[in-house]
């Protein structure tokens, strides 16, 4: 419990922190170093556990069947980075607090931060495989926040997107890769795991695997050549950088190597990759800094070399170059750390960050400038400081590396190149800023920073030095613990002393420290060769922005290809890519299984005749569709086949609405008509017509073949229940009405919701409507007056129809009937009011508001449904109860019944809605058209 | 009997997408309704097809009729009406105020 505390009082603080920020900006980081404080105490709380050896797990179900817990775990290595992360994040909001000038907004800077502190705690102190992923992700869109924080700067969105791309898609990989290992595994535990190395690794999809792990680790800790993103990540806030930058983000990808040593590490492939991606950056990078005029520049390439050399130390696979790997990861965090803490402040105080300009800066604030120089020197590897110690390890571990006979020397002497020009650039960080020379048009004359501002670097440095001087009394136990948490399994023997007597290793040093001071000194030679060999910039940003050209304009390629803007074409294509799909699907699993012998259905001479209508009537709309009339005739005519199916097929209730949809639908269909040109130009030609006849052709055969399939294959229902519940349950014997009002209410409810949104629909498309004259071969049905004997007719007829349509709906819950249908009955009554009498006659008779009928039927329904929280039952529970009235006999009241009620009045408002705004438009009310010559302006 | 019922569907499907590939708007709406007839006899007869057996409890009847399809029908016919006019009617404000009844909004030739 007290795991999950320290990963969610960030992440809460980052809801906490702008409450305070209310307050006042110095609330905000009160607040945001109160919880890192808080989560700190508890994590230390169990640190003695971890120092005994106990990995604490606390895990709870996520989506278990996913393999997804939410489980945490602290062994040395999540202490470790816990404290780290914890530790330099207090550091880092104390230096925030002064380094952000009046114009930022500190609530939202803490609020950021803390939310990555919290997602950065939820990589290092996962469990879960799958959780750890969640993290990670997050942390790398907590760091596009932060980068881009001052979001006014064209550099810092352009950093932030260049990281995020290049972290994210990091991300997406690793994503791939755990996914493949927990296939692997059958566990995304880490204890699991970590348990199960000859099974992965001797698994056929382990190179994949590793790979796409690779790729998460190497984008997060920027590894060549994916590290360009971090020389441009230095667009954020130097607080930012040295937080996320030096001792926290790019750490989670050497964290990752680190975690899945005991996994993955041991083989060739693991060594070669991993080694060969540290070496190169190492060594790249270092020289890359040298060459930096910007102080955060140089400070994030030797970033970049630093996590070369964490890498290359993993990359070796042995126990001993993973301790070696852990205590730089350490160090590295102090020094490097400490340093972006002194380049911040020099920037803050001095104005610019150009090293060409900061000269002699030693006299003007000289108590800063010992701070860094003892952080560049542990960075630069000078005994008696803490990164004389890991770099010493590093020397000795690439020494004993027994791979390559013949190329042994290599290793070393490459890292002993890196070393001299680590040596150099710390030296010119020093050199440069703090001597040689006086400042060059500098924006403010320099000075001390706050007296609170230099503490955190003050505690880093003080750090360093008592590493460096008593590295067993000091970081011994955290490193053994560490250690221990990387490898799953017992140290093996090393010593923490600082003097090991004369060696290869303190040569390599010695070389080092000497070549850097050599090469510094000839600066001015290698400046001027950089320069004429490599003449701008370079490298892997031009090639990242070329290939983000080079997508967006595919991209762009293919929408034009497949968006035209042509609706048929769109449509064309998704019935074919549909045919083709089920051709293939098809294909896939053999035809179906035609079998004329399993017909059960009876053939009868009604039902085909009906069947032989349908298809006729269909064809029949489809040949005389160019003149719309006679087409709409025979879609009724369709539809009424379709009802007539429904009774044959024991459907009386689909029947009734089918019939009634029918009327209103041609009603409708007929009114559009009005306004519309009454035949359809020949807009395609033979070919169109015939690639469209074929691609209907396919559809249509598809479904037939489907249909059959269906209908042959064995069939299996779960209507059982529905028969069985409807009267005990639901109170009545049409179960079909039943399933509508009760067992699916909710669905129903949601229906008659999406039809009076159609009517709202409607209605809006129909305001301040202007209607163009029509084309010379309309009907001029507008202004003929209705036959007499319709409306004779018609007026008796709409209170036998209101009649009927009560009938069915009290019936409905037994026979046949219901709100839908009893609805449409009403909806058509009304509607042959308007037809026989007309538009002005009927609308000054029934001066009703259909939109507050609908809004009448919605509420009905919903109260119904609500009405069963009052009693304390579910949402939608129905209860019934049998009355007995005369002449009707015994007669059932459900609850459903007022929810029925209604359907029935949103039904019968959402019909009027639609049909009688269209009448009214073409009625004597209707907007003038607008005559040709008033166009033609 | 179930090859002429399927042979109905995929004709009734057939004619929907052919004037759904139309390019004007009322030819497109016919098609549609076409097509939602053919979808809705599918559903209808994915709860297989049997006569005289209406899903009204009683104790005289021997079987019953699956009424799950048929209330998931009866909404879908009901919903596409509803979705039937709102279609028309965007037909029609097209037409008024784009003086064509191009699916693409643009005059033919």
């Amino acid at each position: 419990m007290t795991l999950l505390l320290i990963v969610l009082i960030p992440l809460l603080g980052a809801l906490l922190v702008p409450v305070a920020g209310a307050r006042g900006r110095m609330a905000a980081a009160l607040m945001a170093g109160a919880l890192t404080a808080i989560a700190l105490g508890l994590l230390l709380s169990l640190a003695p556990q971890v120092f005994a050896g106990e990995v604490l797990v606390s895990s709870w179900a996520w989506m278990a069947d996913f393999g997804l817990y939410f489980s945490f775990r602290l062994d040395g290595l999540g202490l470790l980075f816990g404290l780290l992360i914890l530790g330099i994040g207090l550091l880092v909001i104390l230096y925030a607090a002064y380094y952000l000038s009046p114009k930022d907004s500190m609530s939202k800077f803490f609020a950021f931060m803390m939310l990555f502190m919290g997602a950065m705690l939820g990589v290092v102190l996962s469990e879960n495989l799958i959780l750890l992923l969640i993290f990670w992700e997050l942390t790398s869109l907590t760091s596009f926040l932060l980068v881009s924080f001052w979001r006014h700067r064209a550099d810092a969105r352009q950093g932030a997107r260049i990281a995020l791309a290049i972290t994210g898609g990091g991300g997406l990989c690793l994503l791939a890769g755990i996914l493949l290992l927990g296939e692997i595994v059958g566990s995304y535990e880490l204890s699991v795991v970590l348990a199960s190395a000859d099974l992965i690794q001797n698994h056929d999809l382990f190179a994949p695997t590793l790979i796409l792990i690779l790729l998460g680790a190497f984008t997060k800790s920027a590894q060549f050549p994916f590290h360009f993103w971090l020389p441009h990540a230095m667009a954020a806030p130097t607080p930012v950088s040295a937080y996320l930058h030096s001792a926290t983000m790019v750490k989670a990808g050497v964290f990752l190597l680190a975690r899945m040593h005991p996994a993955l590490s041991g083989g060739d492939l693991w060594f070669y990759l991993v080694t060969t991606a540290g070496l190169v950056t190492l060594v790249f990078a270092a020289y890359v800094a040298l060459f930096r005029h910007d102080l955060k520049g140089l400070l994030a390439y030797s970033t970049i070399s630093q996590l070369g050399l964490i890498t290359l130390l993993f990359g070796f696979g042995t126990p001993l170059a993973a301790v070696a790997g852990v205590f730089h990861i350490i160090n590295h965090a102090t020094f490097k750390a400490s340093l972006f803490m002194a380049a911040g402040i020099i920037d803050h105080e001095a104005g610019t960050r150009d090293m060409r300009r900061l000269n002699g800066l030693f006299k003007y604030m000289p108590y800063t400038a010992v701070l860094a120089m003892v952080a560049a020197a542990a960075m630069a590897g000078v005994p008696l400081l803490n990164g004389f110690l890991s770099k010493e390890m590093f020397f000795v571990e690439t020494l004993e590396l027994q791979r390559f006979d013949d190329w042994a020397w290599l290793i070393p002497a490459l890292a002993t190149l890196a070393g001299v020009f680590a040596v150099a650039y710390s030296l010119r960080f020093i050199h440069d800023v703090f001597f040689n020379g006086e400042p060059n048009n500098l924006p403010k004359v320099p000075h001390e920073p706050p007296r609170w501002m230099k503490i955190p670097v003050e505690v880093l440095v003080t750090l360093c030095l008592l590493v460096g001087i008593f590295p067993a009394f000091t970081v011994g136990p955290l490193l053994a613990t560490a250690a221990s948490g990387v490898l799953q399994a017992p140290l093996p023997e090393y010593s923490l002393a600082i003097w090991h007597g004369f060696n290869l290793a303190l040569m390599m040093s010695f070389v080092a420290l000497v070549g850097g001071v050599l090469f510094y000194l000839s600066r001015h030679y290698l400046f001027a060769l950089h320069a004429r060999l490599l003449p701008g910039e370079f490298g892997a940003k031009q090639i990242f922005d070329k290939m983000i050209r080079g997508l967006l304009d595919a991209a762009r390629w293919l929408t034009r290809l497949l968006e035209n803007g042509s609706l048929q074409r769109y449509m064309a294509l998704l019935v074919g890519a549909a045919v083709t799909v089920g051709l293939y699907a098809a294909a896939q699993h053999g035809a179906i299984n035609f079998s004329m012998s399993s017909s059960s259905i009876p053939f009868n001479g009604v039902a085909i005749a009906i069947l032989i209508g349908l298809i006729l009537a269909g064809v029949g709309t489809v040949l005389l569709h160019r003149h719309r009339l006679p087409a709409l005739v025979m879609l009724g005519v369709v539809g009424l086949c379709l009802s007539l199916l429904f009774v044959y097929f024991s459907a009386p209730d689909l029947a009734l609405t089918q019939l009634s949809v029918e009327v209103v639908t041609i009603i409708l269909l007929l009114l559009a008509l009005h306004f519309m040109p009454q035949e359809t130009m020949a807009d395609s030609g033979n070919a169109r017509r015939w690639r469209d006849a074929a691609l209907a052709g396919g559809a249509g055969i598809g479904v037939a073949g489907l249909t059959w399939a269906v209908l042959t294959s064995p069939f299996e229902t779960l209507s059982g229940f529905y028969l069985e519940q409807s009267v005990p349950g639901g109170g009545g014997s049409n179960v079909v009405n039943v399933i509508l009002v009760d067992f699916r209410g909710f669905d129903t409810f949601g229906e008659i919701t999406v039809l009076a949104i159609a009517a709202i629909g409607i209605h809006a498309l129909l305001q301040n409507l202007v209607i163009k004259p029509n084309d010379p071969g309309r009907y001029g049905w507008a202004s003929a007056k209705p036959p007499l004997l319709l409306e004779v007719v018609s007026r008796p007829l709409l209170p036998l129809a209101l009649m009927v349509a009560l009938y069915l709906m009290l019936r409905g819950h037994n026979a046949p009937g219901g709100g839908f249908i009893a609805g449409l009955v009403v909806g058509i009554a009304l509607i042959l009011q308007y037809l026989a009498s007309g538009v002005e006659w009927t609308q000054a008779r029934l001066r009703i508001n259909y939109f507050k009928v609908i809004a009448v039927g919605l509420i009905l329904s919903l109260l119904t449904g609500a009405a069963s929280w009052v009693v304390g039952y579910p949402f939608m529970t129905t209860t019934f109860t049998y009355l007995y009235w005369p002449v009707v006999g015994k007669f059932e009241v459900a609850s459903a019944m007022v929810f029925d009620l209604g359907v029935f009045l949103t039904v019968v408002g959402i019909t009027m809605v639609i049909l009688a705004e269209l009448g009214k438009l073409s009625g004597p009310l209707a907007p003038r058209p607008v005559s040709n010559k008033e166009e033609s302006r | 009997m179930e090859v002429l019922i399927s042979t109905a569907i995929g004709f009734l499907v057939a004619c929907g997408i052919y004037l759904m590939l139309r390019a004007r708007t009322m030819d497109v709406v016919i098609g549609l309704t076409l097509l939602s007839y053919g979808v809705n006899l599918f559903l209808f007869a994915s709860g297989r097809l049997v006569s005289n057996a209406a899903a009204l409890i009683s104790p005289d009847a021997a079987a019953y009729a699956d009424p799950l399809p048929q209330a998931l029908v009866l909404t879908a016919i009901v919903i596409g009406f509803g979705m039937t006019a709102f279609l028309v009617v965007l037909a029609i404000r097209a037409f008024g105020d784009l003086g064509n009844d191009h699916v693409d909004g643009k005059a033919g030739k």
